[in-house]
């Protein structure tokens, strides 16, 4: 239950992209027949990425990760702009990478603001639109929030980035495929797209750019995808990532009804069944596969290998934040103290979960969180 | 994992000769450990841990190594000696095995310092 950190590549999206390593494997930028087979099919995958959307085919980029989407997005858009400004402000719930390359881009003379959240994980608008100013040149906020689940405001944040002349990004790669996500109802300038969240192969990614704005590009080489991002193309990567977008149109709509109840079914199973658990972020307004729970009195990373041992994987804080032993810099900013965030548990549901490992998980965690109470130093003698 | 899996000496001694605690709940990890002392050696010891997998692990390990030693010699127990009995820890989690080491040095300071108010 841990589909955030990984997904399996749904077999429909495998069967599409193989035989572009073996039979089509022509570069799409080459004048002859196998070389344009290519090319067709990486424009095709890229109307399919567009829809998923709203944008139009010439507004996608592709890229090897979303990072590298994230990247061309803010260090390309803070290139090209910098004349109108230094100023940067983002949500303080952004993920890791996001908030490392603005932290970056303050090197070069930037000035990096982050707006604070509700206790839900939202961002305070009001807030948002104090901090941006006429020198303003981005703001970022994520569509929804991917540890806690948060959906956030984005088309109020977007319309409040034009308000002062700002561009607007968001980073959407744990709302693609889930939730709706139309960037010309939202006025969106800037998204951050990942194709193994929704069942696409690793190592892709995209950038949805609007049609005017221009980007200062990252990586510079032979010119391809329109000069944005140089480098042969991945064709099998790509087409899968067209391939898994195009399921995801069709299938969200069910597919997330069924993970909504699936994820209500095991917060509740957990609050209800279990004293002193909690669930972080909002009640409602969340992504529909993510349940995110904390327990009192003990440390999450105990928790994730005690549930390994009975044969679940769950997650605890950002998969890329437990390399350091820091607490979630999410959680911390919706107000919970450090020894709180500790002890929260993620789960991030997908195709690949029913309703019998739901239960599993709800019969089997109480007797885990009681053994490590049972060996706490701070548990409280009534809860032993 | 056996150690965080089946930790062993795992509670608290209610009448303890010494008792150490280190770390706070806030860094994620906090420790206590409880010692009777019986003909300057370590007759019974006990622990409690809150912390991540490692901290479990140290915690039992330690308690382990101590058990039945004299003062002197559990002194000696350190946050490497302790990883090297588990067979390594990543480098990362050597601040988790150096607390359940310095949570026994704190509990034997304790029980010299009661000692000390005896006489």
């Amino acid at each position: 239950m841990d589909h955030g950190s990984g997904s399996p590549v749904d077999p429909r999206v495998l069967e599409e992209m193989l035989p572009y390593h073996t039979d089509h494997y022509g570069n799409p930028s080459s004048f002859h027949s196998e070389g344009f087979t290519a090319l067709r099919a990486i424009n095709r995958a890229r109307e399919q990425v567009a829809a998923l959307i709203n944008a139009d085919p010439t507004e996608i980029t592709f890229t090897a990760s979303a990072t590298e989407a994230t990247n061309l997005a803010l260090i390309g858009a803070a290139n090209r702009y910098k004349n109108k400004g230094n100023r940067i402000v983002s949500s303080a719930v952004e993920h890791i990478s996001t908030v490392n390359i603005l932290k970056d881009l303050t090197r070069g003379g930037w000035e990096y603001q982050q707006a604070p959240v509700d206790p839900s994980g939202a961002v305070l608008l009001d807030k948002l639109d104090e901090l941006t100013t006429d020198k303003t040149v981005l703001v970022s906020v994520m569509a929804a929030n991917g540890e806690i689940g948060t959906i956030e405001p984005i088309k109020e944040a977007a319309a409040i980035a034009h308000r002062k002349g700002a561009y607007f990004h968001t980073d959407a790669t744990a709302a693609l495929g889930k939730i709706p996500l139309d960037v010309k109802a939202t006025d969106i300038d800037l998204m951050t797209l990942s194709s193994n969240d929704i069942y696409g192969p690793k190592g892709v990614g995209a950038l949805y750019a609007k049609k005017g704005l221009r980007l200062r590009p990252v990586i510079i080489g032979g010119g391809q995808e329109q000069g944005l991002r140089s480098g042969t193309e991945n064709t099998p990567g790509i087409v899968g990532f067209g391939k898994a977008a195009e399921i995801a149109r069709e299938e969200m709509p069910q597919e997330a009804k069924r993970l909504t109840e699936l994820r209500d079914r095991l917060i509740k199973g957990l609050t209800k069944g279990i004293p002193e658990a909690y669930l972080n972020g909002h009640a409602t307004n969340r992504l529909p596969n993510n349940a995110n729970v904390r327990f009192s009195y003990i440390e999450g990373e105990a928790l994730i290998l005690s549930l390994d041992d009975v044969g679940v994987q769950a997650n605890t804080g950002s998969a890329c934040a437990a390399k350091t032993l820091e607490p979630s810099a999410c959680l911390l900013a919706t107000g919970l103290k450090p020894e709180d965030a500790h002890g929260s548990l993620v789960f991030t549901l997908g195709k690949a979960n029913n309703k019998d490992q739901i239960d599993y998980v709800v019969e089997k965690l109480p007797a885990i969180v009681k053994r490590l109470r049972a060996m706490s130093s701070i548990t409280p003698e009534e809860l032993k | 994992m056996e150690h965080f899996k089946n930790p062993r000496n795992v509670g608290e001694i209610k009448d303890a000769d010494g008792v150490g605690t280190v770390g706070n709940p806030v860094c994620g990890d906090m420790m206590t450990i409880y010692i009777k002392v019986k003909d300057d050696k370590i007759d019974d010891i006990k622990f409690k841990t809150y912390g991540c997998g490692a901290a479990i692990a140290t915690s039992s390990m330690t308690t382990e190594m101590a058990k039945g030693k004299t003062l002197e010699e559990a002194e000696k127990i350190t946050r490497q000696s302790v990883a090297d009995a588990l067979d390594g820890l990543p480098p990362v989690k050597m601040h988790c095995s150096n607390l359940a080491s310095d949570a026994l040095h704190e509990a034997i300071k304790d029980y010299k310092k009661k000692e000390e108010e005896k006489k």
